[in-house]
Protein backbone atom coordinates (compact mmCIF):
# COMPACT_ATOMS: atom_id res chain seq x y z
CA UNK A 1 0.00 0.00 0.00
CA UNK A 2 1.30 3.32 -0.39
CA UNK A 3 3.65 2.85 -3.49
CA UNK A 4 3.26 3.14 -6.90
CA UNK A 5 1.13 0.86 -8.65
CA UNK A 6 3.81 -0.84 -11.39
CA UNK A 7 3.02 -2.65 -14.13
CA UNK A 8 3.92 -5.86 -15.65
CA UNK A 9 8.43 -6.13 -15.19
CA UNK A 10 9.89 -6.31 -12.04
CA UNK A 11 13.50 -5.25 -11.53
CA UNK A 12 15.18 -8.31 -9.93
CA UNK A 13 17.56 -7.67 -7.13
CA UNK A 14 20.48 -5.62 -7.61
CA UNK A 15 23.09 -7.94 -6.91
CA UNK A 16 22.86 -9.78 -9.99
CA UNK A 17 22.49 -6.82 -12.57
CA UNK A 18 26.27 -6.70 -12.96
CA UNK A 19 26.37 -10.44 -13.65
CA UNK A 20 23.34 -10.12 -16.43
CA UNK A 21 23.73 -6.81 -17.90
CA UNK A 22 27.66 -5.57 -17.05
CA UNK A 23 28.81 -7.04 -20.55
CA UNK A 24 25.79 -5.42 -22.57
CA UNK A 25 26.20 -2.04 -20.72
CA UNK A 26 30.07 -2.42 -20.94
CA UNK A 27 29.73 -3.17 -25.25
CA UNK A 28 27.36 -0.17 -25.19
CA UNK A 29 29.78 2.25 -23.92
CA UNK A 30 32.98 0.83 -24.75
CA UNK A 31 31.48 0.79 -28.73
CA UNK A 32 30.44 4.76 -28.82
CA UNK A 33 33.49 5.71 -26.79
CA UNK A 34 36.67 3.89 -27.95
CA UNK A 35 37.83 3.85 -24.20
CA UNK A 36 37.52 0.61 -22.27
CA UNK A 37 38.51 2.47 -18.94
CA UNK A 38 36.24 5.12 -19.68
CA UNK A 39 33.67 2.31 -20.61
CA UNK A 40 34.04 0.30 -17.41
CA UNK A 41 33.85 4.01 -15.16
CA UNK A 42 30.35 4.55 -16.88
CA UNK A 43 29.02 1.14 -16.47
CA UNK A 44 29.82 1.67 -12.69
CA UNK A 45 28.12 4.98 -12.47
CA UNK A 46 24.99 3.22 -14.09
CA UNK A 47 24.73 0.51 -11.96
CA UNK A 48 25.28 2.88 -8.99
CA UNK A 49 22.61 5.35 -10.23
CA UNK A 50 20.68 2.08 -10.75
CA UNK A 51 20.75 0.98 -7.43
CA UNK A 52 18.90 4.90 -6.37
CA UNK A 53 16.86 5.26 -9.12
CA UNK A 54 15.03 1.53 -8.23
CA UNK A 55 11.97 2.89 -6.60
CA UNK A 56 10.94 5.04 -9.68
CA UNK A 57 11.35 1.79 -12.18
CA UNK A 58 7.83 2.01 -13.97
CA UNK A 59 7.52 -1.43 -15.30
CA UNK A 60 7.18 -0.18 -18.89
CA UNK A 61 10.39 -0.90 -20.15
CA UNK A 62 12.43 -3.99 -19.55
CA UNK A 63 15.03 -3.79 -16.96
CA UNK A 64 17.83 -4.24 -19.59
CA UNK A 65 16.11 -1.26 -21.40
CA UNK A 66 16.02 0.71 -17.81
CA UNK A 67 19.75 0.21 -17.32
CA UNK A 68 20.69 1.57 -20.88
CA UNK A 69 18.44 4.53 -20.72
CA UNK A 70 20.34 5.43 -18.05
CA UNK A 71 23.68 4.53 -19.42
CA UNK A 72 22.53 6.98 -22.32
CA UNK A 73 22.31 9.89 -19.95
CA UNK A 74 26.02 9.28 -18.49
CA UNK A 75 27.20 9.00 -21.47
CA UNK A 76 25.89 12.02 -23.07
CA UNK A 77 26.47 13.99 -19.95
CA UNK A 78 30.38 12.87 -20.16
CA UNK A 79 30.57 14.11 -23.69
CA UNK A 80 29.32 17.89 -22.92
CA UNK A 81 31.59 18.10 -20.52
CA UNK A 82 34.59 16.62 -22.49
CA UNK A 83 33.42 18.69 -24.89
CA UNK A 84 33.19 21.95 -23.15
CA UNK A 85 36.17 23.52 -24.29
CA UNK A 86 36.53 22.14 -27.23
CA UNK A 87 37.18 25.01 -30.29
CA UNK A 88 36.74 23.96 -33.94
CA UNK A 89 38.19 25.83 -36.82
CA UNK A 90 35.53 26.27 -38.90
CA UNK A 91 35.76 27.39 -42.14
CA UNK A 92 36.82 24.84 -45.02
CA UNK A 93 36.31 21.63 -45.39
CA UNK A 94 39.73 20.59 -45.98
CA UNK A 95 38.98 16.72 -46.36
CA UNK A 96 36.42 17.57 -48.73
CA UNK A 97 38.82 19.87 -50.80
CA UNK A 98 41.26 17.04 -50.65
CA UNK A 99 39.20 14.77 -52.71
CA UNK A 100 39.04 17.07 -55.67
CA UNK A 101 41.68 18.30 -58.25
CA UNK A 102 41.22 22.25 -58.77
CA UNK A 103 43.38 22.35 -62.00
CA UNK A 104 40.70 19.96 -63.75
CA UNK A 105 37.52 22.03 -62.55
CA UNK A 106 37.08 19.90 -59.21
CA UNK A 107 36.92 16.43 -60.95
CA UNK A 108 37.27 13.70 -57.96
CA UNK A 109 41.08 12.33 -57.41
CA UNK A 110 40.32 9.24 -56.92
CA UNK A 111 36.67 8.30 -57.36
CA UNK A 112 34.66 5.89 -55.33
CA UNK A 113 34.81 2.43 -56.31
CA UNK A 114 31.89 0.00 -57.08
CA UNK A 115 30.92 -1.51 -53.84
CA UNK A 116 30.19 -5.06 -54.29
CA UNK A 117 26.61 -6.09 -52.65
CA UNK A 118 26.14 -3.65 -50.03
CA UNK A 119 23.32 -5.29 -48.20
CA UNK A 120 25.17 -8.56 -48.16
CA UNK A 121 27.74 -7.15 -45.91
CA UNK A 122 25.42 -6.24 -43.53
CA UNK A 123 24.57 -10.03 -42.93
CA UNK A 124 28.44 -11.05 -41.93
CA UNK A 125 29.95 -10.93 -38.63
CA UNK A 126 33.48 -9.68 -40.36
CA UNK A 127 31.94 -6.80 -41.72
CA UNK A 128 30.65 -5.32 -38.14
CA UNK A 129 34.26 -5.93 -36.84
CA UNK A 130 35.46 -3.93 -39.91
CA UNK A 131 33.16 -1.05 -39.37
CA UNK A 132 33.98 -1.32 -35.40
CA UNK A 133 37.50 -0.33 -36.40
CA UNK A 134 36.49 2.25 -38.62
CA UNK A 135 34.59 3.89 -36.03
CA UNK A 136 37.66 3.42 -33.68
CA UNK A 137 39.98 4.76 -35.88
CA UNK A 138 38.14 8.35 -35.95
CA UNK A 139 39.78 11.03 -34.51
CA UNK A 140 37.94 11.75 -30.63
CA UNK A 141 36.33 14.78 -31.75
CA UNK A 142 35.13 13.63 -34.79
CA UNK A 143 33.20 10.43 -33.09
CA UNK A 144 31.93 12.32 -30.42
CA UNK A 145 29.53 14.09 -32.54
CA UNK A 146 29.56 11.07 -34.74
CA UNK A 147 28.16 9.26 -31.69
CA UNK A 148 25.38 11.66 -30.65
CA UNK A 149 24.42 12.31 -34.21
CA UNK A 150 24.10 9.38 -35.88
CA UNK A 151 23.94 6.74 -33.01
CA UNK A 152 22.07 8.54 -30.14
CA UNK A 153 19.69 9.88 -33.00
CA UNK A 154 20.30 13.30 -31.16
CA UNK A 155 20.03 16.26 -34.25
CA UNK A 156 22.55 19.09 -35.78
CA UNK A 157 21.30 21.48 -32.90
CA UNK A 158 20.93 18.90 -29.94
CA UNK A 159 23.98 18.10 -30.49
CA UNK A 160 25.34 21.63 -30.65
CA UNK A 161 23.51 22.07 -27.25
CA UNK A 162 25.51 18.91 -25.57
CA UNK A 163 28.79 19.97 -27.38
CA UNK A 164 28.55 23.93 -27.08
CA UNK A 165 29.36 24.64 -30.43
CA UNK A 166 27.88 25.72 -33.95
CA UNK A 167 25.68 24.16 -36.32
CA UNK A 168 28.35 24.67 -39.06
CA UNK A 169 31.22 23.06 -36.59
CA UNK A 170 29.07 19.85 -36.01
CA UNK A 171 28.74 19.75 -40.19
CA UNK A 172 32.27 20.05 -40.88
CA UNK A 173 33.06 17.40 -38.38
CA UNK A 174 30.13 14.64 -39.13
CA UNK A 175 31.41 15.18 -43.30
CA UNK A 176 34.72 14.54 -41.72
CA UNK A 177 33.55 11.32 -40.28
CA UNK A 178 31.82 10.17 -42.98
CA UNK A 179 34.30 10.89 -45.71
CA UNK A 180 36.88 8.58 -43.51
CA UNK A 181 34.53 6.10 -42.48
CA UNK A 182 33.56 5.83 -46.62
CA UNK A 183 37.56 5.57 -47.73
CA UNK A 184 37.98 3.05 -44.29
CA UNK A 185 34.90 0.86 -45.63
CA UNK A 186 36.02 0.71 -49.14
CA UNK A 187 39.68 -0.08 -48.49
CA UNK A 188 39.03 -2.64 -45.57
CA UNK A 189 35.32 -4.12 -46.48
CA UNK A 190 35.05 -3.77 -50.29
CA UNK A 191 37.99 -3.53 -52.20
CA UNK A 192 39.82 -5.92 -49.43
CA UNK A 193 42.27 -8.33 -51.11
CA UNK A 194 41.13 -6.44 -54.79
CA UNK A 195 44.89 -5.66 -55.14
CA UNK A 196 46.06 -1.72 -56.30
CA UNK B 1 21.02 27.11 -63.97
CA UNK B 2 24.61 26.48 -62.85
CA UNK B 3 25.65 22.75 -63.69
CA UNK B 4 27.13 21.76 -60.28
CA UNK B 5 30.47 20.70 -60.42
CA UNK B 6 31.75 17.03 -58.90
CA UNK B 7 32.98 19.06 -55.75
CA UNK B 8 30.06 20.89 -55.30
CA UNK B 9 27.28 17.94 -55.74
CA UNK B 10 29.29 16.09 -53.21
CA UNK B 11 28.81 18.61 -50.46
CA UNK B 12 25.39 18.63 -50.86
CA UNK B 13 25.51 15.32 -50.99
CA UNK B 14 26.89 15.53 -47.24
CA UNK B 15 24.58 18.01 -46.29
CA UNK B 16 21.64 16.22 -47.23
CA UNK B 17 22.15 13.87 -44.04
CA UNK B 18 22.52 17.76 -41.70
CA UNK B 19 19.66 19.52 -43.47
CA UNK B 20 17.10 19.79 -45.76
CA UNK B 21 18.35 20.97 -48.98
CA UNK B 22 16.00 23.43 -51.38
CA UNK B 23 14.66 22.47 -54.32
CA UNK B 24 16.74 24.24 -56.39
CA UNK B 25 19.81 22.20 -54.39
CA UNK B 26 17.92 19.26 -55.07
CA UNK B 27 17.64 19.64 -58.83
CA UNK B 28 20.79 20.39 -59.14
CA UNK B 29 22.41 17.33 -57.30
CA UNK B 30 19.96 14.99 -59.19
CA UNK B 31 21.03 16.53 -62.66
CA UNK B 32 24.55 16.24 -61.61
CA UNK B 33 24.24 12.52 -60.59
CA UNK B 34 22.57 11.73 -63.80
CA UNK B 35 25.72 12.10 -65.78
CA UNK B 36 27.93 11.46 -63.11
CA UNK B 37 28.98 7.63 -62.01
CA UNK B 38 31.63 8.83 -59.25
CA UNK B 39 28.81 11.04 -57.66
CA UNK B 40 26.19 8.27 -57.60
CA UNK B 41 28.29 5.92 -55.93
CA UNK B 42 29.67 8.27 -53.83
CA UNK B 43 26.00 8.93 -52.49
CA UNK B 44 25.17 5.65 -52.57
CA UNK B 45 27.47 4.74 -50.23
CA UNK B 46 26.55 7.72 -48.09
CA UNK B 47 23.13 6.24 -47.71
CA UNK B 48 24.50 2.79 -46.98
CA UNK B 49 27.24 3.95 -44.23
CA UNK B 50 23.68 5.60 -42.57
CA UNK B 51 22.18 2.06 -42.79
CA UNK B 52 24.45 0.07 -41.80
CA UNK B 53 25.89 2.61 -38.93
CA UNK B 54 22.17 3.08 -37.23
CA UNK B 55 21.66 -1.29 -37.57
CA UNK B 56 25.30 -1.29 -35.47
CA UNK B 57 24.14 1.41 -32.99
CA UNK B 58 20.79 -1.30 -32.89
CA UNK B 59 22.95 -4.40 -31.94
CA UNK B 60 24.30 -1.95 -29.00
CA UNK B 61 27.57 -3.42 -30.07
CA UNK B 62 26.57 -6.63 -29.26
CA UNK B 63 28.56 -8.35 -32.67
CA UNK B 64 31.45 -7.41 -30.51
CA UNK B 65 31.24 -10.05 -28.10
CA UNK B 66 33.88 -7.79 -25.65
CA UNK B 67 32.98 -8.17 -22.32
CA UNK B 68 34.18 -6.84 -18.93
CA UNK B 69 37.54 -7.32 -17.81
CA UNK B 70 37.35 -9.63 -14.25
CA UNK B 71 39.23 -7.18 -12.49
CA UNK B 72 36.61 -4.38 -13.43
CA UNK B 73 34.04 -6.34 -12.52
CA UNK B 74 34.98 -7.07 -9.04
CA UNK B 75 35.66 -3.63 -8.97
CA UNK B 76 32.14 -2.45 -9.97
CA UNK B 77 30.96 -5.66 -7.38
CA UNK B 78 33.20 -3.91 -4.94
CA UNK B 79 31.29 -0.06 -5.43
CA UNK B 80 28.36 -1.82 -5.50
CA UNK B 81 28.65 -3.23 -2.56
CA UNK B 82 30.26 -0.28 -0.73
CA UNK B 83 26.81 1.55 -1.77
CA UNK B 84 24.14 -0.90 -0.33
CA UNK B 85 26.15 -1.30 3.06
CA UNK B 86 25.78 2.48 3.63
CA UNK B 87 22.34 2.34 2.93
Amino acid sequence: MGKTPTTGIRLSRPEIWLDEHGDALYRYARFRLNDAALAEDLVQETLLAALQAQGSFAGRSTERTWLIGILKNKLIDHLRKTCREITVDTGSDEDLDALFDNASRDHWRSPPSVWDNPPAALEQKQFWAVLSDCLSALPARQAQVFTLCEMEGLDGSEACKVLGVTTTNVWVLLHRARLRLRECLENHWFNHGKGA
Amino acid sequence: MRIYTCKEATRLVLESHDRGLSWRERLGVRLHLLFCNACTRFAQHMRFLRTAVRRFAGQHGDASQETLAPPAKERIRHALRKHQDKR
